[in-house]
């Protein structure tokens, strides 16, 4: 399986960046020990003009390049976790929901319906504006937003599942409704939830830069959305406030992107385009 | 008589880490005008290949890289894709295992053949049409003007399979390839599509290439017999002369195989009865709504019967006869409308969930499809184990158990650590029994267990079920539409119809004297049944 994923070559280029993405992140305090909030040379410094500022401060004379290395690691936590959270919910709902069926199903999908209704951002917006913008808060509204189609794929796959000759055979060895579901179902639900648990990453990513462009982000993390927001004032005489964040999000989803790709091939191996023969 | 193909030193290319470098090595044959030439193997023997290679459908990574197939003057392999399209349709037909999937659900009979004609740029419309409707006539397809505007999903699979037939024939070709077209198809519905093929042959004389695993089907239809294995062909000659004095090992060993009809000896058994069904009834409802009746299946229609300890009894039918879910209703996977299932004084039938669960190792099922019935992500030791540790059983001694069956079935003890995609199907039927007989049960339900086998390693697998038999004293509910495997196995044969129990009686008496008129016709259809009839006297003789 390694071996298929490795012979995608946009699936490791992905997974070359995203460890780069990562390692910054980690790093930010060594690299950026003042923190992205110092105010540390004059205003509007133009990129490339001054050792030590490769791109430049903004309207405060903070460092960019400080900035979008915090801010790394706002987007990625808030990412893995609003995900985690998001599976969280939907995998046990959509599971109950499909294993089964009758009343448990209907009431599962209704449920979802519910959230699904109303728009992924509009929603967002409210419940962070709700609960005041911090980390916590904007992580969790994310999660509220992303998991139903977790629970809708999941209840497809365990639907799926579920009819195979191997639950019916250990429904025959006298096994508990809930040891079939947690022991024979879902681990063969596993890959198509991979997949999309690594778009999910750059979805709540994006999701995070929008709330913080509009100005809910948490006002005490550095994030990329944030800065791109804060420099929407000046786009026209300082490109480069908005177009470095802009970039490190645009390589970050593309990343995740890639690899969610290249999980699918390695992972379903019938659905590659290419021959394996 | 003129020759339609010759092919000649055929080999085939598989792609590096394959298990062997060629599908099809050296193949030679020919197909004269008006012949049936079976091509006859196991799965993986090169057969299927070699009708693609002709077709020019090989999947990719598969190369032909040598011979040559001569069709009229012509080498049909060195062809340039173009010129083969022509060929393909016009002069080269081929029909299909699976008419379902090779019809297009979306376009109506007459209008997929008509396409035909469409596809080569010949005749105005109405001709097409009328054409199309002569074709579905000549097929023996009833009420052919509403056939021409049926979709495909209207026709049952035989309908389906004499309209893929209809298509094929649409441009009159000189030579029809058929890959395994009545595998799919119930016994009578089979007999019927052979009567076809050698009537249309006889009426166009086109040559035939027909691919089968089926040595009945062969001496139902064969002129020719080339019998393949691992792509090379190990014996080729008339279908006289295989089918009576085989020469090469592997077709000897094939015709063994099969299941001939010849009839187990009667055995004495004690009387007390494992099983008792005592009018069992399921319908299935589908559709309806406030407005609309919904639509009534009676699966299982009052069926009362009871299997004796030791005893084997088959349940014979064709597909929708109901066979598959009284066995499921045995064992409660699906929970019967009304009636009783009686396994040793307990009514399975009427047990809540939590009883039903400390009940379930009484009745034991061996499922049909060997791929499907072993989870991919668990061990066989784990698959083996895990009914018997919920029953309650210490592990240690569940896993000694597991072990000690491993080698019982015939795969060694040192298997239970590996996992199921390790294994061939032949093995892992045997692990599916292995796994049914973990669980100490009183009857083992068998459902089409091996059918979905290879004829050689079917065999294997009803030898170990017959020495389970008779060393463990083991019952067995044997459900299968073959009705030869059926005669090898069984004590006693019970023949579904609709939902209904036609006929239950001794192996001897369903085959050599049934009462019912379908259990004759059922009997009849088997594939080469004369042919089986005359070895089975010449065996007494």
């Amino acid at each position: 399986m390694i071996r298929r994923f490795a012979s995608n070559k946009g699936a490791v280029i992905g997974v070359l960046i995203l460890l780069i993405v990562i390692g910054l992140a980690l790093s930010a305090d060594l690299l950026f020990p003042r923190g992205p909030w110092a105010m540390v040379q004059r205003p509007f410094l133009v990129p490339f003009t001054m050792d030590g500022f490769p791109l430049g401060t903004d309207t405060l004379g903070r460092d960019v390049a400080a900035g979008l290395v915090h801010g790394a690691r706002v987007s990625l936590l808030v990412g893995l976790v609003s995900t985690i959270v998001a599976l969280a919910i939907g995998v046990p709902l959509g599971a109950v929901a499909g294993f089964y069926g009758g009343w448990a199903d209907e009431g599962a999908m209704r449920f979802t319906e519910f959230f699904q209704t109303i728009p992924n951002f509009a929603l967002a917006i409210v419940l962070v504006a709700i609960l005041e913008p911090t980390l916590t808060s904007i992580t969790s509204a994310i999660a509220i937003v992303s998991w139903p189609p977790v629970a809708r794929l999941v209840r497809a796959e365990v639907m799926a599942v579920k009819r195979r000759e191997y639950v019916d055979a250990a429904r025959l060895a006298g096994l508990s409704n809930f040891r079939i579901l947690t022991g024979e179902v879902l681990p063969n639900t596993v890959s198509p939830i991979i997949v999309m648990a690594s778009l999910m990453v750059a979805t709540a990513i994006l999701l995070e830069s929008s709330l913080s462009f509009l100005g809910l982000g948490d006002p005490n993390a550095m994030s990329w959305g944030y800065m791109i927001g804060a420099a929407r004032t000046v786009i026209r005489s300082a490109w480069w406030l908005s177009f470095f964040p802009g970039v490190a999000i645009l390589v970050t989803v593309l990343a995740l992107n890639l690899i969610g790709e290249g999980l699918n091939d390695a992972l379903n191996p019938h659905l590659s385009r290419k021959g394996t023969a | 008589m003129r020759t339609v193909l010759s092919i000649e030193e055929l080999s085939i290319a598989l792609p590096k880490g394959a298990d062997r470098p060629h599908a099809v090595a050296g193949i030679s044959m020919k197909i004269a005008e008006g012949e049936i030439l079976c091509v006859v193997g196991e799965s993986g023997s090169g057969k299927s290949m070699t009708a693609n290679a002709l077709m020019g459908l090989l999947p990719p990574g598969v190369t032909v890289d040598g011979g040559r197939a001569v069709f009229d003057g012509q080498d049909v392999l060195s062809l340039p894709e173009t010129e083969r399209q022509k060929l393909r349709g016009s002069r080269i037909a081929m029909i299909f295992q699976e008419p379902m999937t090779a019809l297009n659900p979306l376009m109506r009979i007459g209008e997929q053949i008509s396409e035909v004609f469409a596809a080569h740029g010949m005749y105005t419309q109405t001709e097409r049409e009328k054409r199309a409707l002569s074709l579905v006539t000549e097929v023996g397809l009833p009420d052919p003007a509403k056939i021409m505007r049926a979709y495909p999903f209207q026709l049952s699979g035989g309908q389906r399979q004499r309209a893929m037939i209809a298509m094929a024939l649409a441009l009159e070709p000189e030579l029809l390839i058929a890959d395994e077209p009545t595998t799919a198809l119930d016994v009578t519905t089979q007999a019927q599509i052979l009567d076809l093929i050698l009537d249309l042959r006889t009426r166009r004389g086109m040559g035939v290439m027909f691919i089968t695993h089926d040595f009945g089907v062969v001496a139902e239809i064969a002129d020719k017999v080339i019998v393949m294995e691992k792509g090379i062909a190990v014996e080729q000659g008339t279908a006289a002369e295989v089918l009576e004095n085989p020469q090469h090992p592997y077709t000897r060993r094939l015709l063994d195989a099969i299941p001939t009809g010849r009839l187990p000896e009667a055995r004495a058994l004690e009387p007390a009865p494992v099983l008792e069904i005592k009018g069992l009834r399921k319908v299935y409802r589908t559709g309806g709504g406030l407005f609309r009746e919904a639509r009534e299946v009676r699966a299982v229609d009052d069926v009362s019967l009871s299997i004796r300890r030791g005893e084997v009894l088959g349940l014979v039918g064709e597909s929708g006869s109901g066979k598959s879910t009284l066995g499921r209703t045995v064992v409660r996977l699906v929970t019967p409308d009304a009636g009783q299932v009686l396994v040793g004084g307990t009514d399975l039938a009427a047990l809540s969930e939590e009883e039903l669960r400390r009940s379930r190792n009484k009745v034991q099922m061996v499922f049909q499809d060997p791929y499907a019935s072993l989870n991919p992500r668990h061990r066989i030791l784990r698959a083996l184990t895990a009914g018997p540790v919920a029953m309650g059983k210490p592990k240690p001694d569940a896993e000694a158990k597991a072990r000690e069956l491993l080698e019982i079935v015939g795969l060694g003890a040192e298997t239970a650590d590996r996992f199921p995609h390790e294994f061939s199907g032949g093995q892992r039927q045997r692990i599916g029994i292995a796994r049914a007989l973990a669980m100490e049960p009183e009857l083992i339900v068998a459902d089409e267990a091996v059918s979905a086998l290879d004829v050689s390693i079917q065999a294997q697998v009803l030898d170990l079920l017959r020495d389970l038999r008779s060393r463990l004293g083991l019952s067995i509910l044997f459900i299968t539409h073959d009705l030869r495997v059926a005669a090898q196995l069984c004590d006693r044969i019970a023949v579904m119809q609709k939902g209904r129990l036609v006929e239950i009686g001794a192996v001897h008496d369903i085959f050599l004297a049934p009462r019912e008129g379908y259990t004759r016709d059922l009997l009849a259809a088997v594939p080469g049944a004369d042919w089986a009839a005359e070895n089975r006297t010449r065996g007494f003789a």
